[in-house]
């Protein structure tokens, strides 16, 4: 028995990695996994660049200051909040009600969180382009209330999901957009399946489905709502879904909402997610021990707040193994990656259509609004007449149908023009670079060597903070992440990289991040750090 | 210091041990051994005997087979075929080769059309692009959407509004941002899907009262409070909330809030009002249905509204004190988590509400209308139909007045109606639900919405065409 069970998982862990699995002390994980190319049948195998995710841990005594930091920081809040409470954070005539807010939470944002609160919210007064210009701001109270100072300043922009760069105010997609809203007006006032449809709708979709390698597909007026509204009509009660315990809020409200029983796995785990799928197959629903009606797994193509892309070959394995569904959520890796920046299936040459459902958005590579569902033609009816967001919620602006068909052209080749091309090569570039030259400053980054959102880890609370302010005042925006948005030790700057940067934007964000990391303490990695200059290369063969 | 000290002391105990005698330390293994073994040893597993061996698994995996992703799609379906709308969903829309004259949408207002904001529409697009990439936390926050919300609370005479980039995720993101697993909240049968999806969920316990009936309405809260007597500790932690609709969507109906308000005070419990329709059509000055009641707006906890109605754009917002708005900055699913609204879409909100306040003149023009088209479907419709729906009520609800209880058949014959009226160059459409999803499915109905634009001509074309279609189809059924 003992033997029986050796033998299976060690099958089992041959089978999961197509290809060599190398790990290496230093916290990287080097895989080669190639994407099945099936055709007629017939397996062909595409060699594919080294798959490079870091996942280095974070160094004893960061934690430890991390977690008593986390504390002072509780304890300081607790004790203003007991010297005063500001008249602000009173309700009005409500004596006697049970009060609105949980106390842990509202102390948390009153206390905690206001301390921190100007990294967050910062206005902008232009397109989010390379640059964006920022609306100054000052606070008086420590963050209770703000006031603007009525001056602007410009900063290098690396917070936006403008992955392609095509969020631009001039160019021929705003031209085109602006020819739109004189020919269909802003909005419809209906949803689709009223008054809501008229043709830039059809083709957006048609575009869509021939772009992402699908035979249809159906649009919708949010990102958001993609995930929230529609998972209900595809799973329901007696149906599991296998979800990755990262997976954005939408999807987790959608899976809520449909009412499926739900199983979480590791982040990017595949053995995890071998572990789950098998014992949900063999031992059925729980109590009853009847079978699944279904089963769905759901994913992310690059998760955004860890920067990793999803293992899909090995997914697509167990998938097939185990007769479960895929629904992979492409919101920041369509466009973004892949030769072809047709996301993650094209990244691992697979063909899309093993991947039953292919969701997406709008918002970031194309620099519009809204979200996409790809599938079969029988998959994706059944979403058009049972979809609550097709039947209830207004159809999307002809300005942002009109701004993806002509950014998804540009991406296409189909302006005959290879500027679609430049973009995705440039951004794959900058990506590479930026990462590397992080790592080789001593800074620890997670996720994979190739997804333009790269998390620099901070761990502290206080250090959030301290980086965003820092790279403010020089001119860069950021985004910082921490508690409850992450894990309580995994606090985390994040660099979102554009087609739209250039090398020396890049290098002149490096020079300041390199300033507060030695400032604030930065350089937490322990791996051996290579001397030689990174080069900024358009190479695609490069390995760290 | 400290580790210098560790190292002595682990130094000291291996010379120890270095010169006991064998038999000692042999008898102390031993012991140890045994009393690893007393507390590791497995413990005796009755399912262990059942254990499935691997063959045995693979066989259960080989045998299951899952149900198709999706059923099969009838062909036939509505949905499959919507009708393609050329150029502007405006008074007339162009439907294939037919012009027809609309009212089957939420332009209310009339405000698709509207030059002044195609024209600030175009100024945004041409200074901030379309998309904002990114949620109002991380740059999305452009100085459009702060004018807006500004100018919202200001409309709404309320301390802060909120925008969401999306009418529907509006109340279904407020409403699971307050209301929690171990909350109740009493709300009316017939709200929009909108709030139903909002109410799942917040997963709180939900006490359905029939429609505008405040009767049962008490009779649920005395209910409540009976068993919050029982457990006093418990409903010292149950927060109570209470839902309504300004106009009900899917009714036409107003909601009776004084009542409502009172009950509120009474039983101390929150208010959210959903105004997606009431606001910018009810009212003296439009401000929807606190000025029809003539009632401060901060008696009511939250308010929302939709910005794809009346207002012509695309989003919806929630105004309220700052106290209970700020809240949703920080936990309202669809505000955090997904990319703001499109700046230009603001920027055309904001002119419609500029319009809005210049001249309340057309809230006048939209309640006659509406009260007109009231009178006129009550008089003039064949005897086989009803309108139902407030008077003053931007929409209404033409349905059968004889159901056959088949709602399927029902809804397809006025469905023929519907066909019938647009060959007649006659826009309308049936209330589309989905007729599974629904907590209480309305009874099918034709829905006729009114706008400010329609002339006198209009509505007794409109009339005259509805009837005469109506009575064509229910000759044929005969
Ligand atoms: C994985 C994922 N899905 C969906 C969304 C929501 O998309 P949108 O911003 O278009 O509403 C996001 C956005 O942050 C996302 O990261």
């Amino acid at each position: 028995m003992a033997l029986d069970k050796t033998e299976y998982s060690m099958s089992a862990a041959e089978k999961m990695s197509n290809g060599a699995v190398g790990r290496n002390k230093n916290g990287v994980r080097v895989d080669r996994l190639d994407g099945h190319v099936h055709q007629n049948g017939s397996v062909k195998k595409e060699k594919r660049r080294p798959f490079i995710e870091s996942f280095e841990k974070i160094p004893l005594l960061t934690a430890a200051t991390t977690f008593i930091g986390f504390h002072l920081i509780l304890l300081m809040g607790y004790i203003t909040s007991i010297i005063f409470t500001p008249k602000v954070a009173r309700e009005k005539n409500r004596k006697g009600y049970v009060p609105l807010y949980d106390r842990f939470e509202s102390f948390y944002s009153r206390y905690v969180y206001r301390r921190l609160r100007d990294c967050w919210n910062i206005p902008i007064c232009s397109c989010p382009g390379s640059e964006v210009t920022l609306k100054d701001r000052v606070t008086h109270d420590c963050g209770w209330t703000f006031e603007y100072t009525g001056t602007r300043s410009t900063a290098l922009n690396l917070g936006s999901y403008n992955y392609l760069g095509f969020a631009q105010a001039e160019g021929s997609c705003s031209e085109d957009s602006a020819v739109k809203i004189k020919e269909l007006g802003c909005a419809t006032a209906s949803p689709r399946i009223e008054f809501g449809t008229q043709k830039i709708h059809q083709e957006l979709e048609a575009l869509t489905a021939k772009f992402v390698g699908m035979e249809d597909a159906i649009t919708f007026g949010m990102g958001f709502a993609t995930n929230a509204l529609n998972l209900p009509s595809i799973v329901s009660k007696g149906c599991l879904v296998v979800s990755d315990e990262k997976n954005h809020a939408s999807l987790i409200l959608g899976l809520r909402l449909s009412g499926a029983t739900i199983d979480v796995f590791k982040h990017n785990n595949m053995e995890s997610l071998r572990q789950v799928l098998h014992s949900a197959v063999i031992k059925g629903q729980p109590r009853s021990h009847r079978p699944w009606k279904k089963i769905l797994i759901v994913v992310e193509g690059v998760y955004s707040m860890e920067g990793s892309i999803v293992r899909l070959p090995e997914i697509l394995e167990l998938k097939r193994q185990y007769k479960a569904y895929l629904y992979v959520d492409e919101a920041h890796s369509i466009g973004a990656i892949g030769r072809n920046g047709r996301g993650v299936v094209d990244y691992f040459g697979v063909d899309p259509k093993e991947v039953d459902i292919l969701m997406g958005t709008y918002t970031k590579s194309f620099g519009s609004a809204g979200g996409y569902i790809a599938g079969s033609k029988a998959f994706i009816d059944h979403m058009r007449v049972n979809s609550h967001a097709n039947c209830y919620a207004t159809s999307m602006s002809s300005s942002c149908a009109q701004q993806i068909i002509s950014s998804m052209k540009i991406i296409m080749g189909m302006d005959g023009t290879n500027e679609g091309k430049k973009r995705i090569n440039q951004l794959a570039r900058n990506s590479r670079y930026f990462r590397r030259r992080l790592n080789q400053m001593g800074i620890i980054t997670i996720g994979n060597n190739d997804s333009p959102v790269v998390p620099m880890m901070v761990y502290m609370h206080s250090k959030i903070a301290s980086v965003v302010r820092r790279l403010k005042t020089n001119n860069i925006a950021v985004v910082g992440v921490g508690f409850p948005a992450t894990p309580l030790m995994e606090g985390r700057i994040r660099f979102c990289l554009s087609a739209a940067h250039t090398k020396e934007q890049l290098d002149n964000a490096l020079v300041h991040v390199e300033e507060a990391a030695d400032f604030l303490g930065l350089r937490y990695s322990r791996k051996r750090r290579s001397k030689e200059p990174v080069h900024y290369s358009d190479s695609e063969s490069e390995v760290e | 210091m400290v580790s210098m000290d560790m190292f002595h002391e682990l130094f000291e105990s291996l010379n120890a041990l270095q010169n006991a005698p064998t038999y000692h330390l042999l008898f102390e293994a031993g012991l140890i051994a045994w009393l690893m073994w007393l507390l590791f040893r497995p413990s005796y597993n009755p399912h262990d005997r059942e254990r499935l061996t691997r063959r045995e698994e693979q066989e259960l995996i080989d045998e299951w087979t899952p149900e198709p992703l999706v059923p099969a799609t009838p062909q036939d379906s509505r949905a499959l075929h919507p009708r393609i709308v050329s150029g502007k969903v405006g008074k007339y829309i162009q439907i294939g080769e037919r012009n027809c004259l609309n009212l089957g949408t939420n332009n209310y207002l009339g405000m698709i059309e509207n030059p002044e904001i195609e024209k600030s529409a175009l100024e945004c697009l041409s200074h901030y692009g379309v998309g904002s990439c990114g949620p109002r936390g991380f740059y999305g926050t452009t100085e459009v959407h702060l004018d807006l919300e500004d100018k919202l609370a200001e409309y709404m005479k309320c301390e802060e509004a909120v925008v969401y980039s999306y009418g529907f995720s509006t109340i279904a993101s407020a409403i699971p941002a307050y209301a929690k697993r171990s909350d109740v909240i009493f709300v009316d049968e017939m709200v929009n899907f909108a709030i139903q999806k909002g109410l799942d969920a917040s997963r709180s316990q939900i006490n359905y009262f029939k429609h505008n009936d405040m009767e049962d309405l008490e009779r649920l809260l005395m209910e409540q409070a009976d068993l919050d007597r029982k457990n006093p500790k418990k409903a010292k932690r149950t927060r109570r909330f209470l839902v309504a609709e300004g106009i009900y969507m899917n009714t036409g109906l107003m909601a009776p809030l004084p009542k409502l308000l009172e009950l509120r005070e009474k039983y101390k419990l929150r208010f959210f009002l959903d105004e997606a329709i009431s606001f910018g059509t009810i009212g003296k000055t439009g401000h929807g249905l606190t000025e029809h009641f003539n009632i401060d707006p901060s008696e009511i906890d939250m308010i929302s509204g939709s910005l794809e109605n009346s207002i012509g754009s695309i989003g919806g917002f929630c105004v309220g004190s700052h106290f209970i708005i700020e809240h949703q900055r920080l936990s309202g699913l669809g505000y955090c988590f997904s990319a703001s609204a499109p700046p230009l879409l603001m920027a055309a909100a904001i002119t419609a509400l500029d319009i809005m306040q210049r001249d309340p003149s057309i809230f006048q023009t939209l309640r006659d209308n509406s009260t007109f088209i009231h009178s006129q479907l009550s008089s003039q419709l064949p005897s086989d139909l009803r309108v139902h729906g407030h008077p003053e009520s931007v929409i209404k609800h033409i349905r059968l007045a004889n159901p056959s209880g088949d709602k399927v058949a029902d809804e397809q014959l006025l469905n023929e109606i519907v066909d019938k009226c647009e060959e007649a160059g006659l826009a309308l459409t049936t209330a589309a639900y989905l007729s599974d999803r629904e907590v209480n499915l309305p009874e099918p109905s034709i829905r006729v919405t009114v706008n400010a634009l329609l002339s006198k001509n209009e509505i007794e074309f409109a009339v005259k065409t509805l009837k005469n279609c109506a009575e064509s189809v229910f000759k044929i059924q005969l």
